[in-house]
């Protein structure tokens, strides 16, 4: 165990820990000084990984090892998937921190938000280099508690009402996914079990309590994931605030979830003994499903931030369907679509924000001529439905293009009808939307209304969105050049994948 | 064991049964205390009996086990009367509302504010 | 006298010793000093029956580590005759927890109990013998002895709870006291019966003179002294006293009650049912009937610490339920993942105390800085006490079991031990127990997140301020219940030492 170079990973968590409590021990008034705190801790975050990713490259490995019971150590570790995710949710907290200060400029509790706004980025650090399941599982429930005072922020009956909901969702999800480690841990011994391949020895005789600790996981790690059925939570989790929303479906929740199922197949189980015990045939269709599912409901929803929740559960999916279908195109697919879905998904959130902030509107059928209002809101809204659309050459595409070329390498050709469908639907509940925010007239009593923002909130809610929607477009456009996230994930899964 | 032995265990069986009948039917706290002392006489006197042994020297060490015995029973009885005083100077009763042993204890708080 | 103990036969050191006999007598006479009028003595009482406790804990626990469990006998009297004194690591954590909670939880209480004035002086003087006959408890190996230690707490304790003054508090020590009364002469009666069946008094061995022992005298005996100690230790269905004594009482005391007191009677019942009668034949039976009535604990505790409006009864019922996790371990002791329960058991053990003190204390400061411990008056909590509430919510994490702290890794072991001996029943109450855990913890968080109700017309009440010390140590204990969760393996490398069956021979 040392605490030096060595323990990066444990440096990045804890600079939000301690963000999270000098914010806690400031209290509410020092607005200033808390702002500063929460922007130096995110760019120092940022600069961590930065330097850590640098010292991958290098060939530098990063270790740090406590143990907690005897056979089961705390094991914080950087591979390529943990910084692809590391960088990502990095990335985004900074960008999500800013937005945040801007959208909550006025109202109560902010000391406690940002504490725990936080604590959630910790967390989620926390799952993106746990180097065994026994450490993921101590982070994913850390992010539960991290994040339910942030779902409950508001303080009203119906934000109660979600946060049970969500507790109820997670913690339970939280007692699968125990006991399935637990089971490992009895079958497997002591020892890390994000090693590849390490359970393909045992596998012989064990067939069927493998596939048991392989359900209980993935309904573990689908309740975050919000896949079919253990999804309903994420929905009525919309009653938090925007930022939230977003942290939720872009960053952190969510993808806690997803990042789990990728951990899952590909690293404890390794895509091969998954796929012989037929289990990763049992994942894919459970993701085709939620995919096809959360896109009907998403039409249905008139509610504009239900409807970016129903397009999330769709969507993350994506991911667990590309490492489902297992070939190294598939697989590339869903890897870069944690990035592109992350990039996207924020934008749109952002947007609803500002709309919801500026106008008071909530309602998709508000949303009449505000192009003319908020053009650039409007623009970045519209480059995020696209996206998520998949209109080539944006972030959706290359998401999609990979995962339907690697179905046909991996000779599942259903894949192609679920992405066709799929995508048919996201154009049915977005395009609309664009139509009415570019092409229908301004409403009467909106054109004598002007917006509730100030100047500097207007700043600090507009630029994040603008980097956001650059980034996402930069994602599908520059995806070709090195450095991109589909270039990374093409790296990892060269290096590490099936 | 001799007949003498059997009439004591008789006798102090008797006495355990008077005292716990006696537990279970009363209400108020005073009777209650009382017939746990009973209870606790029986006991010690089964206790004398075990020890004494049909031949020989007696076993001292129940003996001293019941002087221990009857030296906490009487302290404990004199701190329950205190407590029980304090109960009738705060609420001018001698009775808790319901039973102290059977009775569910879920109520609330309230009659502290 | 033949011993069933192969190897820890020796006498430590005489400065082990001299620790052993002073963790009991120390606190003995700071008592005797505190009875004494004035501030100075009082003063002096706790300062020197409590401070020192740490120190000799780590020269005795030193000797356990390296020379593994010990006898003493009390001025050179030898069993059966003499009063002997038992160490092992059990007791050590014991002495621990006693040091630990009782000293912190003191802290707490100086400042609504000023040494030497008014309530003061009738509180430490009983606080110093209650750690005093805790400790004397935890190291006693022979029945009878344990028998006046158990009356020394339990007549200690109740009074403590009837210093708070309130009708409540007056009430519920009565209803306290006539049970506590009841169980000592069932207790009472068992030991008699068993030194009639056995002929001796000493836990360790008992278990030589079982086997020419009529069965019936010794079954009923050992159900006698059971009834007793279930009584004592509140374990479902006998908790009736347990909820309102523990919530009437002042703080530090319901700290200590929680965390400590009702851990005596289930010590001994490990003591009676794992080291005086070591895997008999009548034992898998009983073993499985105290896990049910565990298991009964955990859910109806569970469900009722749900139902209560106040903090403190959420609290206290929340103890009822958490002692159930400490007899669910007991079916497991024939099985090979006995090692591994009983190191689940005993960290749950350690991480409720902490976690339960903590809880009190900081619902403490709460009552005294709102006047009320309503969960309905608990509304911006955040705001006006935060610190408290902090330090309510680190230990609602650890009694909820999840990570990180000492309460999560004692799931995983007891999860991993009912996985690996095939438990399954004892698997679904776990879960179940933790889950319902979550939902009473969460509900009080819930209410303290609450926004005030603008159409309420009672506005929240203002906030007494309290001392920050008292605030510190309900901190203290929470973050150590937490820490808990990080320093596992050199404590249950220690525990795992000390593993009932594992170093007495048949």
């Amino acid at each position: 165990m040392s605490f030096g170079w060595q323990a990066l990973p444990l440096h990045i968590i804890l600079v939000s820990v301690v963000t999270a409590i000098l914010i806690f021990a400031l209290g509410e008034q020092r607005q200033h000084t808390r702002t500063l705190l929460n922007l130096a801790g995110a760019l120092l975050k940022l600069l961590l990984i930065l330097i850590m990713l640098l010292a991958i490259q290098a060939g530098a490995t990063f270790e740090f090892r406590l143990p907690l019971l005897p056979g089961l150590d705390l094991l914080l570790h950087a591979d390529r998937l943990t910084m692809l995710f590391a960088t990502l949710s990095a990335l985004l907290w900074l960008v999500t921190t800013v937005y945040a200060i801007g959208y909550l400029e006025q109202s109560p509790n902010r000391a406690r938000f940002f504490g725990f706004f936080s604590l959630c980025v910790a967390a989620t650090m926390g799952v993106a280099s746990a180097g065994n399941l026994f450490t993921f599982f101590i982070f994913y429930e850390l992010l539960t508690l991290a994040t339910w005072p942030l779902v409950v922020h508001r303080g009203t009956p119906e934000a109660f009402a979600a946060g049970r909901l969500y507790l109820a969702y997670t913690l339970a999800g939280g007692v699968l996914l125990l006991i399935g480690l637990v089971w490992l841990h009895t079958l497997a011994g002591a020892g890390d079990f994000i090693i590849d391949g390490s359970l393909a020895p045992i596998a012989a005789g064990n067939e069927n309590a493998l596939r048991g600790v392989f359900v209980l996981l993935m309904l573990g790690f689908g309740v975050k994931a919000a896949l079919l059925p253990l999804h309903s939570w994420l929905p009525r989790a919309m009653v938090a605030p925007a930022p939230v929303s977003a942290l939720l479906h872009a960053v952190a929740v969510v993808k806690a979830g997803a990042f789990g199922l990728v951990r899952l197949v590909q690293d404890v189980f390794g895509f091969e003994l998954a796929a012989s015990l037929g289990l990763t045939d049992l994942l894919a269709w459970m993701a085709a499903a939620t995919i096809i599912y959360g896109s009907v409901l998403a039409l249905k929803q008139n509610d504009l931030k239900r409807r970016l929740a129903y397009s999330t559960v769709s969507q993350v999916s994506y991911i667990a369907l590309g490492v489902a279908t297992g070939s190294v195109l598939a697989t590339v697919g869903g890897l870069v679509h944690l990035v592109n879905q992350g990039l996207t998904k924020i934008t749109l959130f952002f947007c609803a924000g500002n709309y919801a902030e500026a106008y008071g509107i909530h309602k998709v059928e508000e949303l009449d001529g505000l192009g003319e209002r908020m053009p650039v809101t409007s623009v970045c809204f519209t480059l995020g439905a696209l996206g998520m659309i998949g209109v080539p050459p944006l972030a959706g595409f290359i998401t999609k293009w990979h995962l339907g070329a690697g179905a046909i390498t991996a000779g599942a050709p259903w894949v192609i009808a679920v992405l066709v469908a799929s995508t048919l639907l996201n154009a049915a509940y977005f395009l609309p939307i664009v139509q009415r925010i570019w092409f229908r007239p301004l409403p009467e009593e909106m054109a004598q209304r002007h917006d509730r923002l100030g100047r500097i909130r207007r700043a600090a809610l507009i630029t994040p969105t603008v980097f956001v929607a650059v980034a996402s477009l930069g994602a599908g456009l520059l995806a070709g050049i090195p450095g991109s996230p589909l270039f990374w994930v093409v790296r990892l899964v060269g290096v590490e994948g099936p | 064991m001799n007949p003498t032995a059997v009439i004591y265990v008789l006798t102090a069986a008797a006495i355990f049964g008077i005292g716990l009948y006696g537990l279970l039917v009363s209400r108020q706290i005073l009777r209650q205390l009382l017939t746990i002392n009973l209870m606790g006489g029986g006991i010690f006197l089964l206790l004398i009996t075990l020890g004494g042994g049909a031949e020989g020297p007696p076993d001292p060490v129940p003996q001293a086990m019941v002087l221990t015995g009857i030296v906490i029973a009487v302290s404990a009885t004199a701190f329950a009367l205190a407590l029980l005083l304090r109960w009738q100077e705060l609420s001018g009763s001698s009775e808790v509302d319901g039973d102290a042993v059977t009775d569910a204890v879920t109520d609330a708080l309230d009659d502290d504010e | 006298m033949a011993t069933p103990l192969q190897t820890p036969l020796q006498t430590h050191s005489t400065m082990t010793s001299e620790a052993l006999v002073a963790v009991i007598f120390l606190p003995l006479l700071g008592a005797c000093a505190a009875v004494m009028p004035g501030r100075f003595p009082a003063r002096l009482g706790i300062v020197a029956g409590l401070l020192p406790l740490p120190g000799l804990l780590v020269a005795v626990t030193l000797a356990v580590w390296h020379d593994g469990p010990a006898w003493l006998e009390l001025g050179g009297w030898a069993a059966p005759l003499g009063i002997r004194l038992f160490v092992d690591p059990l007791a050590v954590l014991m002495l621990w927890m006693v040091a630990i909670i009782g000293g912190i939880a003191a802290a707490h209480a100086w400042f609504d109990f000023p040494p030497g004035t008014g309530t003061g002086q009738k509180f430490w003087p009983l606080w110093l013998l209650l750690i005093s006959a805790m400790n004397a408890l935890f190291l006693s190996a022979d029945l009878f002895n344990l028998y006046v230690c158990l009356e020394l707490v339990t007549l200690t304790a109740i009074p403590l709870i009837a210093l708070a003054g309130s009708k409540t508090a007056i009430r519920a020590s009565m209803r306290y006291l006539l049970l506590a009364l009841l169980a000592s002469l069932l207790y009472l009666l068992g030991v008699a019966l068993l030194y009639n069946a056995t002929g001796t008094l000493d836990l360790y061995l008992v278990s030589d003179g079982l086997g020419a022992a009529p069965p019936m005298v010794v079954t009923t005996a050992l159900a006698l002294i059971s009834l007793g100690l279930l009584l004592k230790g509140a374990v479902f269905p006998l908790h009736i006293w347990l909820p309102q004594a523990h919530a009437s009482a002042p703080g530090p005391v319901s700290a200590v009650l929680s965390a400590l007191v009702v851990k005596t009677a289930i010590y001994l019942l490990y003591r009676l049912w794992l080291w005086s009668v070591p895997a008999t034949v009548a034992a898998e039976g009983a073993l499985t009937l105290l896990a049910v009535l565990g298991a009964g604990a955990l859910l109806y505790g569970g469900v009722l610490a749900l139902l209560q409006e106040r903090l403190k009864l959420v609290i206290a019922y929340s103890t009822v339920a958490q002692l159930g996790y400490l007899l669910l371990i007991l079916p497991m002791a024939s099985s090979s993942a006995w090692p591994i329960a009983w190191q689940g058991g005993t960290y749950q053990l350690l991480s409720h105390g902490l976690a339960k003190a903590a809880m009190f204390l900081a619902a403490a400061n709460i009552l005294h800085g709102l006047g009320s411990d309503r969960l309905s008056d608990l509304q911006r909590l955040d705001q006006r006490q935060p610190l408290s509430l902090f330090a309510l919510a680190m230990a609602g994490v650890s009694i909820m079991g999840l990570p990180p702290s000492g309460g999560f890794l004692a799931k995983w072991l007891l999860l991993e031990a009912t996985w690996r001996s095939g438990q399954w029943w004892l698997l679904a109450v776990l879960v179940a127990g933790s889950l319902l855990a979550a939902a009473y913890v969460f509900r009080i968080l819930a209410a303290t997140l609450r926004r005030d109700d603008p159409t309420e017309a009672r506005p929240a009440a203002e906030t007494r301020s309290i001392p920050a010390a008292q605030t510190a140590c309900a901190l203290l204990l929470a973050l150590l219940a937490l820490a808990a969760g990080f320093a596992a393996a050199p404590l249950l490398e220690f525990i795992e030492a000390g593993t009932p069956g594992t170093w007495s021979s048949p």
